[in-house]
């Protein structure tokens, strides 16, 4: 009989570790700058060049960081998102325009419209290496002290938006 | 021989075309800091390669990074400390000994340890198994045998 168990509690472990492993996503990194203070930066705004935009001039605000591009393929699949939650106008959303052209971002908005707040450049990705930017698009969530609380990486599904964010976001403007 | 030549050549091609942008620091001991922290990074786009290695931007960017913080005199340990605040143990291709990545270092002892203890486990069921398929009437055969060679 012990012949017979051991080989198929072997085979389950097994085959329980795999089947996780499977679900799992190699590409999706935790990151480290969860529950620290948002990476200071002060960058021009894409539309205003004189203007900058410091993450001090958001405090005591929630918002959200989200990394884009115009040459970033996802992105396009999650604009129709970011621009039902700019209807709602529930949360501020910071675009940080990552190693893009700003002509061709601009256009890239005129044509798929502009969720954003404020869109900042960042044109050698210098503030994206700060915020371990590694795929396009990503999302960060601050909170009202400037100190970030999740990170999505990847394209904003109406999904994750719904189960997630959005409920993050109303928990962390209650705080 | 000729075509020998060319087939030598053409083996030493992915040597020749592999720098990507390598930054070239005057002091020697900075460029041996630079090439092994470039090698022991991973590039976290192409998550098998190193940073010296991979085309992809953000591994330039990183290399850049590398090149400009030895450039301001930063030790080895700030650079890696600078990656890890940023992007997580993950970066690293030798993580350190932590909690968290403790059954990455000690799991395959473990698996050594598990399979040791099998093959033993499998020797000692054998050998019992050896012993007692002799009944005890042939030992005692066995014995009458043996010790009636010794006396002939």
């Amino acid at each position: 009989m012990l012949k017979f168990i051991i080989p198929l509690i072997l085979f389950i472990v097994i085959a329980v570790f795999l089947g996780a492993g499977l679900k799992l996503n190699p590409k999706e990194i935790p990151s480290p700058l969860i529950n620290t203070p948002a990476p200071v930066f002060s960058a021009p705004k894409l539309n205003a060049p004189d203007d900058k935009l410091t993450p001090a001039d958001l405090t005591g605000k929630v918002w959200l960081l989200n990394v884009w591009a115009s040459w970033c393929a996802s992105c396009k699949e999650e604009h129709p998102v970011l621009n039902e939650l700019a209807r709602q106008q529930s949360v501020i959303l910071i675009g940080l325009n990552y190693k893009d052209n700003p002509e061709a971002a601009k256009q890239w908005l005129a044509e798929g419209g502009d969720p954003y707040n404020d869109s900042i450049m960042d044109v050698d990705g210098r503030i994206g290496l700060d915020y371990g930017v590694y795929g396009v698009p990503e999302t960060f969530v601050i909170d009202k002290k400037g100190v970030v609380r999740h990170k999505q990486t990847g394209a904003l599904t109406a999904e994750a938006l719904n189960d997630t964010l959005l409920p993050l976001i109303t928990q962390l403007q209650a705080e | 021989m000729g075509k020998l030549i060319s087939l030598v050549l053409l083996a030493l091609l992915p040597f020749a075309v592999s720098a990507v942008d390598v930054y070239q620091l005057s002091d020697p001991e900075q460029q041996k800091a630079y090439e092994t922290l470039t090698s022991e990074l991973r590039c976290l786009v192409c998550q098998n390669q190193n940073v010296a290695d991979s085309n992809a931007e953000l591994a330039g960017d990183l290399r850049r990074q590398v090149y400009e913080m030895l450039q301001q005199g930063k030790s080895k340990e700030e650079i890696i400390t600078f990656m890890t605040d940023r992007y997580g143990d993950f970066v690293l291709y030798n993580p350190p000994l932590k909690a968290k990545t403790g059954l990455l270092w000690l799991g395959p002892m473990l698996f050594l340890l598990t399979g040791l203890g099998m093959v033993l486990w499998f020797i000692k069921r054998r050998k019992k198994a050896t012993i007692s398929a002799i009944s005890s009437g042939q030992q005692a055969e066995i014995r009458r045998l043996l010790e009636d060679e010794e006396q002939p």
